[in-house]
């Protein structure tokens, strides 16, 4: 006579094994008399539901950080054999994992650096976690742009105080951008060396700047983001001072160029103060209400070099429109740079995607695109929407082809749309390709955003 | 400014690619969450001021000390210990929660001092409490390996600091099997506790005198390169003592059955060498204590009940969680059923970098803890990941003489979630039984956190 098989599940809190691992010792138990079906899995969602459907019945405590055992026996004598059977094979499997030779990675910052001593180093961690990464890169002497956000501000002052009182500089914190003597940190466009030495506020500020001086064939040595915060009254232009002195240092650099937005009152003066001890010259490219916009900054950048100022390109056309702005944007720079020049008294909407509200548990948007792709939608759909202004920045980091999916949903829009492509021919998305498929999609393509804006203005017979 | 030679990322893989394809070498911090809950207390410490100086003065009198053995004298006559007063390891506990070696050690304590005639009387001693008095080793400059009791009439290792004129102190290695240390009392431990006691420590005495001081750091130099790992594997240790005190114990003018009997017992006791290693890593952790904003750690110790440890910045705070059972392979019959949990000072050896941190230089060993040669190196280097520094003067011939892992860092073992690796001993659960087995071992995870919202408290009390 037969007896009805009988089910055996075990949680294990805190064992770990990957998934491959767990997938060969599943194999070997199940090939042990007795096991008519065995699965060894870590407790994630997906797993659950595998057990679920193999019949098992999984603890509600269950979380994954626990390793499931489920085991369908013949009988409950078999028992015993088939868990011996599972520590057996997990033991085995360790044994090969634990065997190799290959070095670990380090774990810390610290760890690191002592394999790569003089390295920059650059953290991306969760903000609650930047800082002790950042004082790891400090304490070994070495400068750290710190990408992350959400890193609060007097943490941000501790690693400037620090930074400063051995020399080194600290960007950001919520630094998007930095060239490093021709090195791209971050969202980094492709630029050629030359007299130029930015420090900035602003990440796509400082791309804006980059692809403009680009275009006009002025290189850029090194551009050092300082974060949004550093021209604060907490912060007071601690790395701003340190990236201008390094800028002065470099012989190489003829015109230093601050990008910021107005810094606070008391901390202006000190800045400006700092800027005429150096021997560099200082160009200060401020953003905010009452200020020229980054094209306006950049073409007093050309006229302080004494350059020719270029016809900031334009590509591609379209009809105009009636009806309101739809801004919709990846830099948090660019964004508020059209919402200042095109206002928002008359109904105009301007979105940063870029920005915290969006970013939290998913990627910015110059990495992935789906977010701002289905609101592109349906600001499309809102009879309201009289033209859309985007932006597409391109770069190191950047997504390798924003016009694979921005371009057929461009296509799908009614309404005329103005973009602002934010690159240099160096970029590794090929810029050209990017703009000659938007256009080719209908769009009209800006090199510079504020033109961009006033375009769109233009096209809804609005002035700004 | 110059190009970068090297990057070091620490988060987001994205931002490694985009300066690997800019032909920048970058090396990947392989970054996990850190112990949970402990995010806000990482960075109070890590922004403290003193921290780093702190911690490079704490590393830097640790490794400054030259241990040596300079006197064996009685414990009564070195530490006053009178009769009644018990050391034993670990941190402080009392009768009512001592485990069973713990207490069946006691119980030959009392014995041995004759306190009682039998061993089992002394169960009703040490529940009054009357005239009975408990204590740890390291209050009192000593370490005792194992259940670690001392008693007033047990001949002690006297090690100096020659700079600094300090001291500590450590029983004699009575061997393997059944011994006191390992909770046995029976008739034969105590016969050879006797011995020792009237004839192993007199000849010591008389060696160590007329020979002069020891220099057991130079000793643990060159055992770490003989194969010892100076916790588990002593045997390169013992013979170089016995090879520097043969000639004055044969010249010592005692009985020379005596002296042969003496040679005998050293020489085959291979763990004879530890006690003398454990007070040398007393002595150089030591130098360290007290140095405030110090995150290191300067003691791990276990009674069989609670694995403590003490850091150089929190003063004689203990900081405990409930000791683990070690995983290891088992005498004879013996199981994980009989096994106590950890116990012991001996993971000093550790907290100063040898010991389980050296296992890579003692693949003779690997197997008796149940591992494998590659898992002995990979070892050595994961606990690189957790310590401040190396050790120039202890290095490790197959790792390309790197010097041991050194100086444990609380913030490192809560940032990383990688415990400090220990080899160990393991005792009998029930007094009387002695050694069972040896084995891995690591302390409770939470008593690092613990340490670490001590020392964030004391930093944040400094800042006001």
């Amino acid at each position: 006579m037969t007896t009805p098989p009988v089910s055996h599940v075990e949680l294990r809190p805190g064992a770990y094994a990957d998934s491959v691992t767990l997938l060969q010792v599943s194999r070997a138990v199940q090939g042990l008399d007795g096991v008519l079906a065995a699965q060894v899995a870590m407790a994630t969602a997906l797993n659950i539901e595998v057990l679920t459907e193999m019949g098992f019945e999984v603890p509600a405590e269950a979380t994954t950080n626990d390793m499931v055992v489920a085991l369908r026996l013949t009988d409950a004598d078999a028992l015993a054999a088939a868990l011996s059977g599972v520590d057996q094979a997990l033991r085995d499997a360790n044994r090969r994992v634990e065997g190799s030779t290959e070095v670990a990675p380090s774990r810390t910052t610290a760890s690191a650096l002592r394999g790569a001593p003089g390295a920059v180093v650059v953290v991306s961690v969760p903000g609650s976690s930047a800082l002790v990464e950042a004082m790891d890169a400090l304490d070994a002497g070495s400068d750290v742009m710190i990408f992350s956000d959400n890193v609060p501000v007097e943490q941000e002052v501790a690693l400037k105080r620090t930074a400063a009182d051995r020399g080194l500089l600290v960007m950001g914190p919520d630094c998007g951008t930095a060239v490093v003597g021709g090195l791209g940190l971050g969202f980094a466009n492709v630029v050629s060396p030359g007299p130029v030495g930015i420090v900035a506020a602003s990440g796509t500020g400082c791309q804006q700047l980059l692809a403009l001086l680009d275009h006009a064939g002025v290189g850029v040595t090194s551009a050092l983001g300082v974060g949004g915060r550093d021209l604060s009254a907490e912060v007071r232009g601690v790395s701003t001072r340190e990236a201008m002195r390094r800028l002065d240092e470099d012989p190489a650099i003829e015109l230093i160029v601050v990008v910021s937005k107005p810094p606070a009152d008391d901390v202006a003066a000190e800045i400006t103060a700092y800027a005429d001890s150096l021997a560099t010259p200082v160009e200060l490219v401020l953003l905010g209400a009452g200020e020229p916009d980054l094209t306006a900054g950049a073409e007093a950048v050309l006229r302080r070099l004494g350059r020719d100022l270029p016809a900031w390109p334009v590509a591609g056309g379209t009809t105009s429109g009636s009806g309101l702005i739809r801004g919709l944007f990846v830099g948090g720079t660019l964004k508020s740079e059209a919402q200042l020049i095109a206002g928002t008294d008359a109904g105009h909407t301007f979105v940063d995607f870029g920005d915290d509200a969006y970013t939290t548990g998913r990627a910015h948007p110059m990495i992935d695109p789906a977010l701002r792709l289905e609101h592109l939608a349906r600001a499309a759909a809102d009879l309201a929407t009289g033209v859309l202004l985007l932006d597409v920045v391109l770069g190191h980091g950047a997504e390798p082809d924003p016009a694979a999916l921005l371009a057929p949903a461009v296509a799908a829009v009614s309404q005329p749309v103005v973009i602002a492509v934010v690159g240099t021919d160096g970029d590794p998305q090929d810029r050209d390709r990017q703009v000659r498929a938007l256009v080719e999609a209908g769009a009209e393509v800006h090199l510079s955003n504020a033109g961009a804006t006033r375009r769109a203005l233009e096209l809804i017979g609005a002035h700004a | 400014m110059s190009t970068p030679e090297a990057v070091v990322n620490v988060g987001a893989d994205l931002l490694a690619d985009a300066v690997a394809d800019q032909a920048v070498a970058v090396t990947r911090v392989d970054w996990r969450p850190p112990m949970t809950g402990t995010e806000a207390d990482l960075a109070t410490v890590a922004a403290d001021p003193l921290r780093r100086t702190a911690n490079e003065r704490a590393l830097a009198a640790m490794l400054g000390v030259t241990a040596t053995l300079v006197d064996v004298a009685p414990a009564s006559e070195l530490l006053g210990l009178e009769p009644g007063q018990f050391l034993h390891a670990g941190p402080p506990i009392e009768w009512s929660r001592a485990s069973g070696p713990l207490r069946g050690a006691l119980m030959g304590g009392a014995a041995l001092e004759g306190l009682v005639d039998d061993p089992e009387d002394a169960v009703a001693l040490f529940e009054s409490g009357a005239n009975v008095s408990l204590e740890p080793c390291h209050h009192r400059s000593a370490v005792g390996p194992m259940a670690g009791v001392v008693t007033p009439s047990m001949w002690m290792f006297v090690l100096e600091d020659a700079a600094t004129g300090r001291r500590t102190y450590c029983s004699l290695n009575e061997g393997l099997g059944k011994v006191l240390r390992y909770g046995a009392y029976g008739p034969e431990v105590l016969t050879r506790l006797r011995w020792m006691r009237d004839v192993l420590g007199p000849l010591l005495q008389t060696a160590v005198r007329a020979s002069g001081p020891v220099d057991v750091t130079g000793i643990l130099t060159q055992m770490l390169q003989m194969g010892d790992e100076a916790h588990n594997r002593n045997r390169a240790g013992t013979l170089m003592l016995l090879r520097d005190l043969s000639p004055a114990m044969v010249t010592s003018g005692m009985d020379s059955a005596d002296v042969a009997e003496g040679l005998r017992f050293i020489g085959g006791n291979d763990h004879f060498f530890l006690n003398l290693a454990m007070p040398a890593c007393k002595l150089a952790l030591d130098a360290a204590r007290g140095i405030e904003g110090s995150t290191m750690v300067v003691a791990m110790a276990r009674n069989g009940t609670d694995f403590g440890i003490q850091t150089a910045g929190t003063g004689d705070e203990w900081f405990t969680g409930p000791a683990q059972v070690a995983d290891g392979l088992y005498l004879g019959d013996y199981g994980p059923d009989d096994a106590n949990p950890d116990i012991g000072d001996s993971a000093i050896t550790e907290t100063a970098g040898i010991g389980g941190f050296a296992m890579a230089t003692a693949p003779a060993i690997v197997r008796l803890v149940g591992g494998s040669v590659p898992d002995a190196l990979a070892t050595t280097r994961r606990m690189h990941e957790i310590t401040l520094g190396e050790n120039p003067r202890w290095t490790v011939p197959v790792l390309e003489f790197q010097g041991v892992p050194s100086g444990i860092d609380v913030t490192r073992v809560c940032r990383t979630g990688i415990l400090p690796q220990i080899n160990t001993g393991m005792a009998g659960a029930k007094a009387g039984v002695g050694q069972v087995g040896a084995g891995l071992v690591n302390p409770p995870a939470e008593i690092f956190p613990k340490a670490l919202a001590r020392l964030a408290e004391l930093t944040r009390s400094r800042a006001q």
